[in-house]
């Protein structure tokens, strides 16, 4: 990248020294996205706001938190009544946690249908997986800091799964704990790793944007942009593309944080944690209940944990699952419906991981946890072999102007004159 | 990708309405029975707390609930917000005494209680509340209008709820049969009787109205800042529907040659 010329002599001083300025430029600034990039592409920025919102209002209800099982509940509740704003913070950063799955789930529902995972974005795809498995992680024990009854449960049961593995399980399980049951050892270990993890989170976010800017974004008709005529620089395009949809997303957050800050909770996390009191019934954050589903679609306890981090390995190897040539699911007439069943198929599951394990609601949940499966580990990999797809466009500009565009195909979408 | 498009637009609208609203959502409403239709003043967008009655919530809570149930969470001082004056506060606080201590000789020592004290609690601990009751512990009722599927509903149905039992349902000795409680049988008897405490204000005390009251109370102690909370909503959806639509001027302004 060359350097910049910056008008500021300040800026130009540091980025002489220091190319953070040119870096910015280049990554934020001249970014090239295809011009036909739709509002889902938003959603990616939306999980990056949330990002920061989270670690900014977790870092000041750490300031307020005592992480010892006889404080932790009634340090929320200090928080809740005698903190300036506490209840602010609080529920931002407990709808918070909701709205990242949201924007996150839609934007993995976004790659899965535009092919975004394919060749030569297998590497993008992964590490956000990783960014998805850590988020799990971290939601799992911010969960546990207020020290509630679902909190503690939830503790119990989810760390109790490792306990499933052969030899090793139960000693994994103590060393987790850090004793014999969920206790203040297990409530202290949760807190640091809560704190320090989404940073962890954020470097693995830098990455999957660096993955990024290597390839370059996809985009609706999921072939590469031919030249700049396909494409429009991120700043001012998508910035304020970006900002709009972002306004849009804070309206729905905020309804949720101040109208109705505790529909996503459970209302047994407002009863203090008792060891000797199990709820009538444990379930998890509903961002869980399709993992839920399907870590109790087995009977057995082993079967159903390998089935539950499976359903987060195939798409780790998705990349290679999908034998399709063609990226968008556009040009994909027989693999269309199966996204869309695919995408009601985990809504059911999360449906019945909300459910009692019992009558009719196991069969659907074993039936659903099947169809996951049968999607990737064998719908995905035929359909690409037997699939004749729709012919794609020549250009992305062809495609996007063909509509009566401004300019004539094959013309420079010259970027606006910005002082 | 139009039917994707329309199926999120669809459930997104579904779910903020519903948040925005209230209506329990499918994973609650399994194991609530019907709640009573009442409604609040606290309720909507715009509610805010009825200070009267949350005034003779207290007032029931004081002279009937508190027999049994602690609200530790709450201070005399937080009675301010419900429309008490500086000196009624003190004035309450006083009434009981509460234990401090050590004092220089090394002694706990009585003192009636000020504005800071939290509330006192009936019992000293969790055994001595199950020892005078017949093994069943009172909850502590500072969260309790949200501790509840159904919230300040359940617990005015729970307080009005209590019947006979159908004749194939045996009740033990020392409980009772309410038809909101999960399970039916509980510890608690019905302690509301008409005309159980007299309302400064004139109001009746009828089951109902106390049990509204005192629905009421508990709402405001389980969620102080709701008033607050939604007048700031208010004001923030506000300017983001002037950001959201200034933003939307702008894209379109940027994005018109590309188009």
């Amino acid at each position: 990248m060359a350097a910049q010329q910056f008008k500021n002599p300040v800026v130009n001083w540091i980025d002489r020294r220091l190319p953070i300025f040119t870096m910015m430029h280049h990554e934020y600034n001249e970014y090239m996205m295809p011009r036909n990039a739709n509002y889902w592409w938003s959603f990616g920025a939306l999980a990056m706001v949330v990002l920061i919102t989270m670690i900014v209002t977790g870092i000041f209800l750490a300031m307020n938190y005592t992480a010892h099982t006889s404080m932790a509940f009634e340090s929320v509740e200090r928080i809740m009544r005698d903190v300036n704003y506490g209840w602010l913070l609080r529920y931002i950063h407990m709808n918070g946690a909701s709205m990242f799955f949201i924007v996150v789930y839609i934007h993995m529902f976004r790659g899965l249908y535009y092919g975004s995972y394919k060749t030569p974005r297998e590497l993008l795809w992964m590490i956000g997986v990783v960014i998805l498995l850590l988020m799990m992680a971290t939601a799992f024990m911010g969960y546990v800091l207020p020290w509630g009854q679902m909190s503690f449960w939830g503790a119990t049961v989810i760390t109790n799964l490792f306990s499933a593995f052969p030899f090793v399980g139960d000693p994994i399980v103590t060393w987790l704990w850090g004793g014999f049951s969920v206790d203040n050892p297990t409530l202290n270990r949760f807190f640091a790793l809560h704190f320090v993890l989404p940073f962890v989170i954020l470097g693995v976010v830098i990455l999957h944007v660096a993955a990024l800017h290597v390839t370059g974004s996809n985009n609706p008709l999921g072939i590469e942009p031919k030249g700049p005529q396909d494409t429009v620089p991120f700043n001012p395009y998508l910035t304020v593309k970006d900002g709009f949809a972002l306004g849009i997303f804070l309206i729905f957050f905020a309804a949720f944080v101040f109208f109705n800050p505790n529909y996503l909770g459970h209302p047994d996390n407002y009863i203090p944690a008792n060891p000797l009191v199990t709820p009538a019934h444990i379930v998890p954050e509903w961002y869980f209940l399709p993992f839920y589903a399907i870590l109790r679609a087995v009977p057995d306890k082993l079967g159903g944990v390998l089935l539950m981090f499976g359903a987060i390995a195939v798409l780790f190897v998705l990349p290679w699952l999908d034998t399709s040539k063609v990226r968008s699911t556009k040009f994909r007439p027989l693999y269309k419906p199966f996204y869309y069943i695919l995408m009601a198929d985990c809504v059911v599951l999360g449906y019945i991981g909300s459910q009692p394990p019992e009558g009719i609601y196991v069969l659907i949940g074993q039936l659903a946890t099947a169809y996951y499966f049968l999607h990737f580990l064998v719908l995905t990999p035929l359909i690409g072999k037997i699939e004749r797809p729709r012919p794609l466009p020549a250009s992305i500009s062809e495609s996007v102007l063909k509509g009566g565009g401004r300019f004539p195909a094959g013309a420079t979408a010259k970027p606006m004159e910005k002082a | 990708m139009r039917a994707m498009r329309t199926a999120f637009i669809a459930a997104g609208l579904a779910l903020g309405l519903t948040g925005v609203l209230g209506v329990p959502g499918s994973a609650r409403a399994a194991e609530a029975v019907h709640l009573p239709e009442v409604s609040f003043s606290h309720e909507g967008i715009f509610g805010t707390f009825d200070r009267g009655s949350a005034q003779r919530g207290f007032q029931v809570y004081k002279e009937v609930c508190a027999a049994c149930h602690s609200m530790r969470l709450v201070s005399y001082r937080n009675l301010a917000e419900l429309g008490f004056n500086e000196d009624e506060v003190k004035a309450i606080a006083a009434q009981y005494e509460v234990t401090a201590g050590p004092n220089d000789q090394g002694e706990m020592f009585q003192r009636p209680a000020v504005a800071a004290d939290r509330f006192k609690s009936p019992f000293p601990n969790d055994q001595a509340a199950r020892a005078s009751n017949n093994g069943a512990l009172p909850p502590d009722l500072s969260l309790m209008a949200k501790a509840r599927v159904g919230g300040e509903k359940y617990i005015y149905g729970l307080l009005t709820g209590y019947e006979e039992a159908p004749a194939e349902v045996t009740v033990p000795d020392g409980q009772y049969y309410n038809k909101y409680f999960p399970g039916h049988l509980l510890g608690m008897p019905p302690i509301l009787q008409p005309d159980g405490v007299t309302y400064a204000d004139g109001t009746p005390a009828t089951v109902e109205q106390m049990a509204h009251d005192v629905a009421t109370f508990l709402t405001w102690a389980a969620e102080p800042n709701l008033e607050a909370r939604k007048q700031m909503g208010i004001k923030v959806i506000l300017f983001l529907l002037v950001f959201t639509g200034m933003m939307y001027a702008v894209k379109r302004k940027v994005w018109a040659d590309v188009h």
